[in-house]
């Protein structure tokens, strides 16, 4: 929101975007630079083009979350729970099992720090208890 | 002195050992910031009942005085007091300051500092909050104006119209902070409109205590000289407002003791409110009030410095007390929500609430105050606030010289 | 519908309305079925045609008994319902719904309720929140969005139901639903996850569920919910109601 983060985020997401435009995600590329490593989301698309979502995904979660907070739309396609549905498992309390976990790993090797964690769950929603 | 000739504080080494000391409490200050931000508000002694502490008292007591401050630059450029012209510079830097100081207290205690860019893009203008935000950057602007037109000659002229807007600024400014309580409806301690005059007369109090600690620190530390005309002004005019402060403060309390309604709070606040209830009679009444009223009208203590020291002094603890007893005092009695009835719950309902301040809050209150000082002590080494001299010889040449 | 009868020397005035309150109760289970087809699709904004209520009926309400808090610690994932806020004090874990007891020392009548944010229509949280955080939707649910609360506690300072807690720790075990961190201030959302679905809050659920039925939700704007008719029909309290604050949790028998 600050124009500090817009200016890191952009240079995080360039670095990204450049390191990781090639080549597969989930292990180290062949060029040798060590590569963020991650599950296997759960679906097979995203809601949104992959090059898009990795630029932009935190501008579609923004403007979600202010319409689910206000004006209680609660559609899926771009909400931060469903994000982590797909991507994440309960890592239990094991440390090797959260570092797997898509959003920690990848924001961990940009050094991106969002603080959505801070009240948001990394827990994917129980089946049954989901809503 | 036909026209008063300004200088720098003096580079001495007692000026740097001063700031180092200084600059030591406003580290300790960010440290205790740090450690409090680190680990959450459960290291503090606030808790979901007594939710402002420590940390509220300090800013409080310095946004208060910071707008009292400004005064002695007020009573000379819009009330034309000339035995107060020579200290415009200082009091709009104090008033800076000490604001400065205050805010970053406030600030510090947030439960998210970091989000402090969301204050000034998120604005909710029902909010007494979202308005002081502007009263706050407004008055360091204006005053920062206002202390140009008095430093540079070209704006010499604009002086008067921009002391007059910083005046009625710094009355807004200590209406709005007077309104952060007063408009709390749902409180017994709160809820009233007297808070706000009160408020100024407080400010009005605190900030000439400090003035005069300042002036009288300048004395002791490079022999800068203050006549005894201008001192016994400035002493009589701290009784003044001493008295103004203990009016609306009884006044407060004389309308709740009216309403049964408020029996309660006033008896707690009164009578047996414990630590409260000794604050608001030895700390504010006895020391803050009476005590420093005696130095400074009997005739064995009113013309001696030293005295007039202890009573700023003890009017500034005071202070302290009577914001402690406001802001704590004010939550630590229950909210009524059954009026008559006895209540109970396990959220505290129907008790008094405890709260006993941490040492990381104190340490960043006084961190607040190290900082407001340490400001004003670099910006009067780098540029000239201080006037030559206040010796009562310059001070007849220059009344004399303003007649005509 | 007996297990409230602790009292046995109701007087007429508390036997009518426990009588009316129970005939209201009878009718529940159907029109909660009603409210859960009248869900509002997912991508439809919220309207202030709704005002989401609660009717707590104090007379049904047991000492002692506390399901409805329970119930919201295990849906929200405070208090019990989280092994978070280990360092929190006593007087610094959150509680978004407490039990009050309340006792007229003078004639020594005494009865209990459940007292959480009461979702007022004005509410003085919102009117003093310097950025807005603190707002009430349109259907009356008054909320904190976290995302721009910068932790003043103002809100706290202003409510006069001492609804609102701080959270004064670092949190991990939030739920999905329900998110909540350290430096933000939060209440009862009046389970807006689940009003959103269809559902109604937690704690009326368990209360309902272990035949308490003690409280009632329901649309107020609605003439024919059950809640609007017993409002309509029966003499019904707010607290603090002499700050016309019009809250949508009311309360009978008290």
């Amino acid at each position: 929101m600050t124009c500090f983060a817009n200016l890191k985020r952009s240079l995080t997401v360039l670095a990204t975007v450049a390191l990781l435009g090639a080549s597969a995600p989930g292990g180290a590329a062949d060029s040798g630079i060590p590569m963020p490593s991650f599950m296997e989301p759960q679906g097979t698309q995203c809601v949104e083009d992959t090059d898009f979502m990795r630029r932009n995904h935190m501008e579609v979660i923004l403007d979600h979350r202010d319409k689910t907070m206000h004006e209680g739309i609660r559609t899926k396609k771009h909400s931060l729970k469903e994000c982590i549905n797909c991507h994440a498992a309960d890592y239990q309390g094991d440390e090797k099992a959260r570092e797997q976990h898509f959003c920690v790993s990848c924001h961990q090797y940009t050094a991106a720090q969002p603080d959505c964690f801070q009240c948001h769950s990394l827990k994917p929603e129980q089946p049954g208890a989901a809503r | 002195m036909k026209h008063i000739t300004y200088r720098e504080l003096p580079g001495r080494s007692g000026y740097y050992g001063l700031l180092g000391a200084l600059a030591l409490v406003v580290l300790m200050g960010f440290g205790a910031f740090l450690f409090m931000e680190h680990h959450g508000h459960y290291v503090t002694g606030m808790n979901n009942q007594v939710v402002w502490g420590t940390p509220h008292v300090f800013a409080v007591f310095l946004i208060v005085a910071a707008s009292g401050v400004l005064n002695m630059a007020s009573i000379g450029s819009v009330f034309g007091k000339s035995m107060y012209k020579p200290l415009g510079r200082m009091a709009g830097l104090l008033a800076i300051t000490l604001l400065m100081g205050g805010l970053t207290v406030l600030v510090l205690d947030l439960g998210h500092p970091d989000r402090l860019i969301v204050a000034m893009t998120h604005y909710n203008f029902k909010s007494i909050f979202a308005w002081n935000i502007f009263l706050y950057t407004g008055f360091m602007a204006i005053v920062a104006v206002y202390l140009w037109s008095m430093m540079e000659r070209r704006m010499n002229p604009y002086s008067k119209p921009m002391g007059f807007l910083a005046f009625v600024w710094r009355l807004m400014l200590t209406t709005g902070t007077g309104s952060i309580f007063g408009f709390l409806v749902a409180r017994q301690g709160y809820d009233a409109a007297v808070m706000a005059p009160m408020f100024i007369a407080m400010s009005f109090s605190f900030g000439l205590a400090i003035f005069l600690l300042v002036l009288r620190a300048m004395e002791g530390g490079f022999g800068w000289e203050l006549g005894g005309m201008a001192l016994k002004r400035y002493k009589n005019l701290l009784g003044v407002f001493i008295a103004a402060t203990l009016y609306f403060v009884a006044l407060m309390h004389l309308t709740n003791l009216y309403a049964t309604e408020h029996h309660g709070v006033e008896a707690f606040i009164l009578m047996n409110g414990g630590i409260y209830t000794f604050l608001f009679w030895v700390g504010f009444v006895l020391v803050g009030s009476l005590l420093p009223l005696g130095l400074l009208y009997h005739p064995a203590t009113g013309g001696s410095r030293t005295w007039i020291v202890v009573a700023s002094v003890l009017v500034l603890v005071g202070a302290l007390a009577l914001v402690y007893v406001i802001i704590i005092g004010g939550q630590a009695y229950p909210l009524v929500l059954f009026p008559g009835m006895e209540v109970s719950s396990s959220f505290n309902d129907g008790v008094v609430n405890s709260y006993a301040p941490s040492l990381p809050e104190v340490v960043l209150g006084v961190g607040g105050i190290a900082l407001a000082l340490a400001l004003a002590m670099v910006a009067m080494r780098v540029l000239r606030f201080i006037p030559e001299t206040m010796s009562d010889e310059a001070m007849q040449q220059y009344l004399e010289a303003s007649k005509h | 519908m007996n297990e409230t009868s602790e009292h046995t020397d109701l007087n007429r005035r508390e036997f009518l309305t426990r009588s009316a309150a129970t005939a209201g109760v009878a009718l529940a289970p159907g029109v909660m079925l009603y409210s859960v087809a009248q869900a509002r699709p997912a991508d439809e904004p919220v309207s202030s045609a709704v005002r989401w209520g609660l009717l707590i009926d104090s007379n049904k309400c047991a000492s002692g008994c506390s399901d409805c808090v329970s119930a919201c610690e295990r849906e929200n994932g405070w208090g019990t319902g989280s092994t978070d806020e280990t360092h929190s004090d006593a007087t610094q874990k959150a509680q978004w719904i407490r039990k009050v007891e309340v006792k007229n020392t003078e004639t020594g009548h005494a009865f209990t309720l459940p007292m959480m944010c009461q979702h007022c229509e004005n509410p003085p949280c919102a009117d003093v929140c310097p950025t807005g955080a603190s707002f009430r939707r349109d259907d009356g649910i008054v909320l904190v969005d976290k995302h721009i609360c910068i932790g003043c506690r103002y809100c706290m300072m202003a409510c006069p139901y001492k609804a609102r807690s701080f959270v004064h720790e670092t949190l991990t075990d939030q739920k999905p639903y329900a998110p909540r961190g350290k430096g933000t201030v939060e209440a009862c959302t009046l389970c807006v996850h689940r009003v959103d679905a269809g559902d109604s809050p937690a704690c009326v659920e368990a209360c309902t569920a272990e035949n308490h039925n003690a409280m009632l939700f329901g649309d107020l704007n609605d003439p024919e919910s059950p809640i609007a008719k017993t409002v309509a029909t029966y003499a019904t309290t707010q607290i603090r109601a002499d700050l016309n604050l019009n809250p949508g949790v009311r309360y009978q028998g008290i």
